[in-house]
């Protein structure tokens, strides 16, 4: 009997070259086609405001500089297509490189081409730029630009850049008083702030023309989105226009969506007629490649005495940045999310971006979900305090039962499957709650200068979505070895899908993993695919891995039966020993045999589509709060995370933890800023506080694996989950040890100054 | 990023750095282990058109027990401070405030020398230095001279040293007694917020200073003075951010560093007994 | 703005046993020497302010910030890099302990992690949590959130790591 490998810890076979080479980055490309490449370095706005000229005399002195090209240059090379069309169209005409007004500091102002990284930087540090006439509209704060700030955008009248009632994105409020049956209603304002995705490799992009074709090495999540942009902006067939992502180090939705300085890279390696290279560093990366959350909340929520919930009303107000791109329509996910685990009668949201003076807002790890859940987790917990209640009872109370699934919410959201109390009981289980509970009192009592907080949070999240749901592609052949090789239109970037992928052709062909490669990519050896973003990856793409390898299995049994003399509705297929006739194993047919048989390579492929799923689950966190500094110390996070089957609970883990901390550093630590004149205060990694191993505790997993209904192997999403469940039960925490001094709510993150202002 | 163009000056000596300071004047930079200057000229917020690199000056790393005193030689590097026992023996406060400062590779290659000479009063070791009453050695082109601790941070990232001076050595008074460092931060790696040094000398006086509260590096002058007036350590720390000015940045506003200063002090006194 | 060429100077260096020798302006890192000149691209840079630790490599036995040294400071001195840790195709512990406790995603970090984790043992072999946490605090990782890489670390010092690795 040969025992399956779904659901081990097969070590990943990405690792060893990983480990003793490094990755093969955009950056460390050798490339023949890139020999003799001139290197670009964007010269960048300084400061806000209408720009009269560029002084590129500086630049074009420089030693070593082969050109300087500004919009101006750029008259006849079309605009590229907006992200999305649903802005102003005013808002939409970004043109390639400032030019009469810089909308953010950091917008790219001029391209500098040199013949080194070091010329280039050299000559856009030469670059200047003329400020003058006019002064600019500065508009920092998102609720300043929903407001009566002045207008970025004269023409459109208005910051607002997009109100998501008019496109059906959420509910709008209903007149009258909507709280009026409810015995308890609490309200509060709650900030989701900017923050960045920071991937430990920044945007970085080469490309060359090679007889009017494109070939693109870029650092993206999603070549194959990526190529369908190129291709309209370069006017070229799919054959064309080759996109190959390499090793990519980090994405965490940053990378999904493309921007200026990539989309121009192969019209500057056409003028200057040379391959062409851009890496950006990170202060670039920090401040003008947009940002992930950045909404301000306002949460009501009302029920009955007994901590019953039976109304919420959601108002999010998102900052879009200076040009509203996928970033201004992601409060939908917010309002699809908006109900989180619980069971409530009536919900309205009101949802609407709003463009400010800052770089345009992305997607980042949770994008749109995780300001849902820390919207209503702040609003039950401050609902329950209000009704006299435990946090974790009111929770229970509310929860949606298991047997109502599949059960659709007051917004419309059609939940596929979950046990979200247990889910909640086993993170309580784990975490030792009522210990904790009697410590924390204990520690009251005695007036210990070292605060517990004890923070939960329930959630659960759109993967695959929105509705109806996603596509990926995959195709599988069988090697002239009898190998299989798998060709896959999602794309790892640190998700282990070499390992994962050929686990799910290995189970299913009976092919050892050993020989199963599985390739990504290159637009130009996979026909289709999408991209690895939204948690979607093994769910669709690893589903098409198992439905193209079925319909492989189906393909060779053709083969089989001709080889074994029998008719086809006679043979079988085992894992184990190969394709033969039922009921007589001992002569059957392998892979190399029938692949030495076949006229052409076995191979069969799937654009597997699926309904999006809802992973959930609970977070625990526990704090200690410094009371005289109001220092906070995260001393435990035990999760239970429930994304259906887990094919390889070591890479799950892995998604887990990374996502766990990066949920637990915006709650305590990260936050891009800006100062009232536009700046980026957070520009690098010695300001920008991206958290480290000496500020988090080990976690503590605790399993639990409920399928989902829309695909034959039940996997949800689990990238994003850690990263939703954590920044919550964080809060909650930090809350939680004030809570006796008469504190309700801190805002996010929970920085010591301003835990030490609540305390005070 | 990359900095700015320079020319290259390697010293073999003491004295061809100072004769090198002396031609380029304040166009030339000293480098030691380039922990301080090199982040800046990376961002070309300081772009010298000279580099004179003393990084390969032996005969200024050292740790030496000269009986009521240390020497440590500035091109001494944190790691080799944090990891001395005579440091540990007789002026154990260095050691653990060296112990804290940036990350361990950070440690491998900045000096003493350095992180002095940089006057920067995010710095943590500038708050042992003081605490402990030590005296810093310059050598120019008219010969050694010694400059008290309280003497020689002049400014924001400004010293008392010439531009044609070269810091040679520190020297701290030895101590038995006992001490306290407080370092208050965001994450590990990063500056103190504040930061405080504290520690019973050998005249049984205790010296007490503070980190980023201030344009320098600065002695809590009224903290000592209460202590030495027969204050407890909880009095005498209510006083600790007087005479101090203090800036508002990311991370605290001017009242919140004031607090953390008088928390801080009084934690780093109760460390050292008080 | 004048630009001033300046006139190179000569490195010597030996990184992971053999010989470079190249002229480079004097401004030019050690980790873009390392990666242009000497072609060895498995180090990383990651930030601008020697925070990220991507770029770490030993120098003289022991960890550095090759973002944060230039070239000419290096020069005569013995390197080390990811691409000379394995004893040919026999994985250092370190590296054998991050596979086996799944301490790398899409490793960016990785080298410059290994080669802190490295010297952070060689001078503590017998580490507590706590002080692997803080003897990494100079290498920031976006994807693992520490958990698998403290592991890993700690794997490692125990004698832990196999070669028998793989599907259980």
């Amino acid at each position: 009997m040969v025992v399956s490998i779904m659901g081990t810890r097969v070590l990943r076979k990405e690792d060893p070259k990983l480990l003793t080479v490094g990755g093969t980055y955009t950056a460390d490309l050798r490339d023949a086609r890139l020999e003799g490449a001139a290197h670009v370095c964007y010269a960048r706005a300084s400061a806000l405001g209408a720009v009269s000229g560029v002084d590129v005399s500086g630049a074009l002195a420089t030693p070593g500089v082969l050109g300087v090209v500004t919009n101006s240059d750029l008259a006849d090379f079309p605009l590229q297509p907006p992200q999305m069309d649903l802005f102003p169209e005013e808002m939409l005409r970004r043109s390639w490189l400032v030019d009469d007004a810089a909308l953010f500091v950091g917008e790219p102002v001029a391209a500098v081409v040199a013949e080194s990284v070091v010329a280039a930087v050299d000559g856009a540090e030469a670059v200047e730029v003329i400020y003058g006439g006019g002064e600019p509209a500065t508009v920092i704060d998102l609720e300043d630009a929903d407001g009566d700030a002045e207008v970025i955008f004269g023409e459109v009248g208005t910051n607002l850049a997009l109100n998501l009632e008019t496109v059906d994105m959420s509910t709008g409020f209903s007149d009258g008083d909507f709280f009026e049956d409810c015995e308890v209603v609490i309200h509060q304002r709650v900030e989701n702030h900017k923050v960045a995705a920071v991937p430990l490799e920044g945007r970085s992009v080469a490309c060359c023309w090679e007889n009017g074709s494109l070939t693109v090495w870029m650092s993206t999540q999603a070549p194959h989105l990526v190529q369908g942009v190129f291709r309209n902006v370069y006017d070229l067939s799919r054959k064309d226009c080759r996109i190959i992502a390499p090793d990519v180090g980090g994405g965490f939705g940053q990378k999904v969506n493309h921007s200026q300085e990539e989309m121009l890279l192969p019209e500057l390696a056409r003028r200057f007629g040379r391959p062409m290279r851009w890496t950006e560093t990170r202060t670039e990366n920090l401040i003008g490649f947009g940002h992930g959350r950045a909404q301000v909340q306002r949460v009501t929520l009302g029920g009955d005495a007994d901590g019953k919930v039976r109304r919420y009303r959601l108002e999010v107000i998102c900052d879009s940045g200076a040009y509203p791109g996928v970033g201004a329509f992601l409060p939908y996910f917010t309002h699809l999310m908006a109900s989180g685990t619980y069971d409530i009668a009536e919900i309205e949201t009101r949802c609407r971006s709003v463009v400010t003076s800052t770089a345009p807002t992305q997607a980042y790890r949770g994008a749109g979900r995780p300001e849902a859940t820390a919207a209503i987790e702040r609003a039950v917990d401050i609902f329950a305090a209000r009704c006299g209640r435990d946090p974790v009872e009111v929770r229970a109370q509310n929860l949606i039962a298991p047997e109502r699934f599949p059960v659709t919410t007051a917004v419309g959201t059609e939940y596929d499957s979950g046990e979200y109390a247990r889910a909640l009981e086993k993170a309580l289980e784990a975490s030792g709650y009522e210990d904790l509970r009697r410590e924390q009192a204990r520690r009251r009592a005695e007036g210990d200068p070292r605060l517990l907080g004890i923070g939960v949070s329930c959630y659960v999240e759109i993967t695959a979505g929105p509705a109806p749901g996603g596509k990926e592609y995959a195709k599988v052949e069988i090697t002239p070895e009898g190998g299989a090789r798998v060709l896959s239109g999602a794309f790892s970037h640190g998700q282990g899908h070499l390992t994962t992928f050929a686990m799910l052709a290995s189970d299913s062909l009976g092919i050892p993993i050993e020989q199963v490669e599985v390739i990504q990519g290159d637009t130009a050896q996979i026909d289709k695919g999408v991209g690895t973003f939204g948690s979607r990856s093994l769910q669709l793409g690893g589903s098409a891995v198992c439905d193209a390898s079925n319909q492989v299995i189906d393909l060779a049994r053709e083969t089989a039966a001709d080889i074994l003399e029998a008719a086809s509705a006679d043979v079988v297929f085992d894992a184990e020993k190969g394709f033969h006739v039922s009921g007589a194993p001992a002569v059957a047919v392998s892979w190399a045999d029938l692949a030495e048989r076949a006229e052409a390579p076995l191979s069969a492929d799937s654009n597997f589509f699926a309904a999006a799923s809802y992973p959930f689950g609970a977070h625990v966190a526990v704090v200690e709060v410094d009371r005289e500094t109001g220092e906070v110390t995260l001393e435990r996070m035990i999760t239970c995370d429930d994304s259906g089957p887990l094919l390889n609970p070591m890479v799950a883990e892995g998604q887990r933890h990374g996502g766990i901390a990066q949920g637990a550093a915006q709650a305590l630590i990260e936050e891009m800023r800006y100062d009232p004149w536009g700046n980026p205060v957070t520009s690098t990694f010695a300001d920008y506080g991206i958290i480290s191993a000496a500020e988090l505790p080990s976690f503590e997993l605790v399993v639990m694996e409920t399928p989902s209904p829309h695909n034959p192997l039940g996997f949800k999403g689990i990238g994003e989950s850690g990263t939703i469940g954590s920044t919550p039960a964080v809060q909650s925490a930090v809350v939680d040890a004030l809570a006796h001094l008469g504190v309700t709510h801190v805002d996010i993150p929970c920085t010591p100054e301003r835990v030490w202002r609540a305390l005070s | 990023m990359i900095p700015a163009a320079f020319d290259y000056i390697r010293a073999t000596s003491a004295d061809e750095a100072i004769a090198a300071l002396a031609e380029h004047g304040d166009d030339a930079k000293l480098l030691a282990g380039g922990h301080s200057l090199l982040p800046l000229m990376r961002f070309r917020l300081a772009r010298p058109a000279v580099v004179v690199d003393i990084g390969r000056l032996n005969d200024l790393k050292y740790i030496r027990d000269e009986g009521d005193h240390v020497a440590i030689g500035a091109l001494t590097r944190h790691r080799d401070v944090e990891t001395s026992e005579v440091v540990a023996a007789k002026v154990g406060l260095l050691g653990e405030v060296t112990s804290h400062v940036g990350d361990p590779q950070v440690r491998h290659r900045g000096t003493i020398g350095g992180a002095v000479a940089h006057g920067d009063p995010a710095s943590d070791i500038p708050s042992a230095l003081i605490a402990l009453g030590a005296v810093l050695v310059a050598a120019g082109p008219s010969g050694s001279r010694e400059i008290s601790v309280d003497d020689f941070f002049a400014g924001f990232l400004e010293t008392a040293l010439s531009p044609e001076e070269v810091l040679t050595e520190v020297r701290i008074p030895a101590t038995d007694g006992a001490w306290g460092f407080e370092k208050f931060n965001r994450r590990a790696q990063d500056w103190a917020i504040v930061g405080c040094s504290a520690a019973v000398r050998a005249d049984a006086g205790v010296g007490v200073a503070l980190v980023n509260m201030h344009p320098t590096p600065i002695r809590a002058g009224a903290t000592e003075a209460a202590l030495a007036g027969g204050a407890g350590a909880a009095q005498a720390a209510e006083v600790a951010a007087e005479g101090c000015d203090p800036t508002e940045d990311l991370n605290a506003s001017v009242e919140y560093r004031q607090h953390l200063a008088r928390v801080l002090t009084r934690r780093a006194l109760e460390a050292a007994g008080l | 703005m004048h630009w001033r060429m300046k006139a190179v100077e000569r490195v010597s260096v030996t990184i992971n046993g053999a010989e470079y020798s190249h002229e480079v302006e004097p401004r030019t890192l050690l980790v873009n020497y390392i990666r242009e000149q000497a072609g060895l691209t498995g180090t990383n840079i990651g930030c601008d302010t020697s925070s990220c630790g991507a770029c770490t490599v030993h120098l003289n036995g022991e960890s550095v910030k090759s973002c944060t040294l230039l070239a000419v400071q290096a020069d005569g001195e013995d390197i080390l890099t990811i691409e000379g840790l394995a004893d040919g195709e026999r994985l250092h512990p370190m590296q054998e302990s991050f596979r086996e406790c799944h301490a790398l995603q899409c490793g960016y970090c990785t080298p410059g992690m290994v080669m802190a984790a490295v010297s952070l043992l060689k001078e503590n072999p017998s580490p507590s949590e706590r002080e692997v946490r803080l003897g990494l605090e100079g290498n920031l990782c976006r994807c693992t959130g520490y958990h698998n890489i403290v592991k890993a670390v700690l794997h490692c010092a125990a004698g832990a790591s196999a070669t028998n690795g793989g599907a259980q």
